[in-house]
């Protein structure tokens, strides 16, 4: 394990920002700490690189504890939101500070500089003061000199969260990219998680201040264990099983450990967007009945806004070319199939995911 | 028409405003400085030189830079310190002393002269004892070290505060992470940050001290050769009659009290360039 | 060249273990700086202030309000009073103006004239005596030319007047141009828009968005005229009785050993100040707050 984090708590004054956060980290990974804005990712970033104490709990780091190690001694790097560099050093003498604070001899310090700045691409702008580089050079001189030092592991801090989409869409194909090659452990803290899926191996989902969910990012998404981390990782309706038709002549589609949850009132389905078919007529499959509200074009796909027994109101997203075919218009009534879908028991406070697979699959 | 009318009015008003403000200045400021200057140069070099030379005049001017330069050093390190502790710490009574670092601004100068007197003076219980040491405070070259102290506390504290404020914690934090300790992280990425503030916190308490009259009177005692500090000098030769001599040695401080303004101008303007993201 | 960087290969070292970082030694640090600094705020600025005070309040509060009763101290403070409002008043009208040319319109030389206007901050009252009776004396550029018309400016108050404006002329100006430099000319471009000339929008919009500048200025400047000591004492040809300042007054009885009046004096300019300093960081409150609540 390169990090491992064992039931950190941290109070400020009154309020609770982590509670009881226990995880670990993969060598060689790059995993996201994913969460919505106050639920304590940065802290826990902070707090294993010993820039916050915790209350209680402690941080191992390859193996050793690390709890009671100044920030000096853990030997990460970390990489912060608003790059942090030292503006009054060049490029290259922000890339060096680590290696000269460890007293390496100049030639070394160059060799590694040169190396780095080839890595990050910036070789021709040693000389350069951070005033006069971009946000994206910025980050990315941020990035050389927390690597300089060969760090145990990478932290960073919402590294994206600065710059504008463009850059910030490139620097995160790069960042992957650069993982790829140097495999250093990295763990990096985001709200976005757009961003998280595109870079991240591993997921650790947050909400106030505790774990919510850990796994790889698909099976996260796929099978989410709570109804915050379904939502979280992208958009997702909720409607009660009741509003749902099974098919006079199909059986129930749900596994029979299900089928008498079909009984309960507090048992909700979530379905994502894209899971969705949409019919004209019944196929004998568990569909729910709609009215089309609205037909949103995006480019690629279409966002249909649609109302089930008039209050239930739900989106899908369908490529465009199904659409075009169809011909729906507003006020038009269509069946909406469910291709995969988690059916949440309240009570138990447990998803069961159910594929009901494509219709030609079905047909098949 | 109307819409043309009002435009002129406006401009009129706009230039009235401009060159009343200048003229007042015109008269306020700059034609005193002229007077003075072309009075002290009027009867040529060589009387300039001579009148600069004259030991007494010489020793004024040399005991006044001394005594500023060594008020500069030590304000310089205690306002710095004073400013992190004002930002960085949440001690109990910081907002106390933050309204209180001002008061040598507001207390009269020969107010301040007189306190010190009453409290390092050679009859009170501090000057008692120091003097049996063989200590003079009071009516001694000290005394006006400590006066000029007193004065030019507030300058490099609030030169450093506002910056200090401002400074991104996340560069301390990143040196920390990258292994320099407390007192590396401070000289490398800290101080770097901080010496312009702190330089012309400094250029100005100096630039203060070059001219402190009102509390240097009351504590140094007016010896000459001894106590006697250029303002002091100037005083005592428009008192005795002798003008040249007093326009000379106020030309030399007022010319060395412009040099700082012009350098700290520099300076800030350098430092805009530098800083301007 | 890219494997270089992985994690097999053996890690730098990481800098020696402080033994003072390992007790987490900022705490005693911390104490020490936070100890040093007060201390020496206490030893250099309120152990005199409070001495000041004891030995006045030594014999007793009676003496103190005798020494303060008398005509000639009565007098001294009036003559401060008097001429601080004259010059507070002068300069803060023309501060307001000048801060407004140096911030709203441009011109040729306008760097220039922003630095002029601090050159009274860098020149010795001394020196700024001796400057104005070089030029209004009896043989001064000016003098020479009022004296014949009745017009005593020098070794008389109005001497004393231009002295005192000459040292406060940079303090109203100073406040207000990054005041008025942050607060934009949007709003006043605003109000032009909507019909409003000049005056009106100075009145209207402007000074009600300057004013907590304005009024840290004119305490700067109030605070400075009454402690003005030396340009004063050059231009007033130290005449006693009726030319006399509290400052001058002060000076004086030191001088002549007629210290309790002195003391006394000394003191309520020291409570004045005080008082002056309160309000200054009320009105610092307000600016900054101001800041904030600015789009």
């Amino acid at each position: 394990m390169a990090i491992e984090v064992r039931n950190l708590s941290k109070r400020y004054g009154t309020f609770q920002a982590i509670k009881d956060v226990s995880f670990e980290v993969i060598a060689g990974q790059l995993v996201a700490l994913l969460g919505p804005s106050g639920s304590g990712k940065s802290t826990i970033l902070r707090i294993i690189a010993g820039l916050e104490v915790a209350d209680t709990g402690g941080v191992l780091l390859t193996g050793e504890d690390a709890t009671r190690l100044s920030v000096q001694e853990r030997g990460v790097g970390f990489v912060f939101q608003h790059y942090a560099l030292f503006r009054h050093m060049t490029v290259r003498n922000n890339i060096a500070f680590g290696l000269k604070v460890r007293k390496l001899p100049k030639s070394d310090i160059r060799a590694r500089v040169d190396e780095l700045l080839e890595l990050v691409q910036l070789t021709g702008y040693a000389g350069r003061y951070p005033s006069q580089l971009s946000g994206g050079q910025r980050q990315r001189v941020a990035l050389a000199r927390a690597l300089a030092p060969r760090p145990k592991v990478l932290l960073l801090d919402e590294p994206f969260g600065a710059l504008d989409a463009k850059v910030r869409d490139e620097l995160r194909v790069w960042l992957r990219k650069l993982h790829d090659e140097v495999h250093v452990t990295s763990l990096f803290v985001t709200h976005d998680q757009r961003e998280a899926f595109e870079v991240a191996d591993q997921f650790i989902v947050l909400n106030e201040g505790k774990v919510q969910q850990v796994g790889p990012p698909q099976s996260l998404y796929l099978r989410p264990s709570s109804p915050f981390v379904a939502q979280f990782l992208g958009q997702v309706n909720i409607l009660p099983l009741e509003t749902i038709q099974l098919g006079p002549r199909s059986e129930s589609p749900f596994p029979s450990s299900l089928s008498e949850l079909a009984l309960q009132s507090d048992v909700q389905i979530y379905v994502r967007p894209h899971d969705m078919e949409v019919q004209r007529e019944r196929n004998g499959r568990p569909c729910w009945r709609a009215r089309v509200e609205r037909l949103t074009p995006l480019g690629g796909v279409v966002r249909m806004d649609l109302s089930i027994n008039g209050d239930h109101r739900i989106q899908l997203e369908l490529i465009s070319d199904q659409t075009l075919d169809l011909e729906f218009a507003p006020g038009d009534t269509v069946f909406v199939t469910p291709r995969h879908m988690n059916v949440f028991d309240a009570q138990s406070h447990t998803f069961h995911p159910v594929v009901l697979g494509r219709e030609t699959e079905a047909r098949a | 028409m109307a819409a043309h009318a009002v435009t002129t009015h406006n401009r009129r008003f706009d230039l009235a405003l401009r060159w009343t403000t200048l003229f007042y200045l015109g008269v306020m400021v700059v034609l005193p400085m002229v007077t003075l200057s072309v009075q002290a140069a009027r009867p040529g070099f060589q009387p300039f030189w001579r009148a600069l030379v004259d030991p007494y005049a010489w020793h004024a001017l040399k005991l006044t830079f001394f005594t500023a330069l060594v008020m500069v050093v030590i304000n310089a390190v205690t306002g710095t310190a004073t400013a992190w502790v004002l930002v960085r710490y949440n001690v109990p009574g910081r907002s106390l002393v933050n309204a209180l670092i001002d008061l040598p601004f507001a207390v009269p100068t020969v107010v301040t002269g007189l306190m010190l007197v009453v409290l390092y003076g050679p009859t009170s219980v501090i000057g008692t004892v120091l003097g049996r040491f063989g200590w003079g405070v009071i009516y001694h070259q000290p005394g006006i070290v400590l006066a000029l102290l007193f004065v030019s506390y507030p300058f490099v504290i609030r030169s450093v505060q506002p910056v200090l404020m401002e400074l991104d914690r996340a560069e301390e934090e990143a040196a920390a992470t990258l292994g320099a300790g407390a007192w590396t992280t401070f000289r490398r990425v800290t101080f770097p940050a901080l010496w312009p503030s702190i330089l012309t916190g400094s250029g100005l308490s100096f630039s203060r001290a070059l001219g402190e009259f009102g509390s240097v009177v009351m504590v140094a005692g007016n010896h000459p050769l001894l106590t006697k500090t250029a303002p002091l000098h100037i005083y005592g030769e428009i008192e005795s009659g002798n003008r040249h001599a007093a326009l000379v040695v106020s030309a030399v401080l007022l010319a060395s009290s412009l040099l700082i303004l012009l350098g700290l101008n520099a300076l800030q303007r350098r430092g805009g360039v530098n800083h301007g993201d | 060249m890219a494997t270089d960087l992985s994690l097999d290969e053996s890690n730098l070292p990481v800098p020696a273990p402080n033994l003072w970082q390992a007790v987490r030694p900022s705490s005693l640090g911390r104490g020490l700086l936070v100890g040093a600094v007060l201390a020496w705020f206490a030893i250099l600025i309120l152990v005199p202030s409070l001495a000041l005070a004891r030995q006045v309040f030594l014999g007793g509060l009676k003496p103190f309000l005798q020494a303060v009763a008398r005509p000639e101290v009565q007098r001294a403070f009036g003559m401060s009073l008097g001429i601080t409002a004259l010059a507070t008043v002068v300069n803060t009208v023309f501060g307001i103006g000048l801060a407004l040319v140096l911030t709203r319109q441009r011109f040729w030389g306008r760097a220039l004239v922003d630095g002029v206007v601090d050159l009274p901050f860098a020149i010795s009252p001394i020196v700024a005596g001796l400057m104005l009776v070089v030029l209004y004396g009896p043989e001064g550029w000016l003098g020479r030319w009022l004296e014949p018309h009745g017009v005593r400016v020098v070794y008389a108050i109005p001497g004393m007047i231009l002295a005192t404006m000459f040292v406060t002329v940079p303090f109203v100006v100073r406040e207000l141009v990054p005041v008025l430099r942050e607060l934009g000319e949007e709003y006043e471009q605003a109000a032009h828009t909507l019909g409003a000339g000049r005056w009106r929008t100075f009145w209207r919009v402007t000074l009600p968005s300057i004013r907590w500048g304005v009024a840290y200025g004119v305490t700067l400047t109030v605070a400075r005229s009454l402690g003005e000591f030396g340009a004063v004492l050059v231009v007033s040809g130290n005449v006693i009785g009726h030319t006399q300042t509290a400052t001058l007054y002060i000076q004086e009885g030191v001088e002549s050993f007629h210290t309790e009046g002195a003391y006394a004096a000394s003191l309520v300019l020291a409570a004045i100040s005080f008082i002056l300093l309160v309000g200054m960081d009320f009105i610092r409150k307000h600016l900054e707050g101001g800041r904030e609540n600015r789009p």
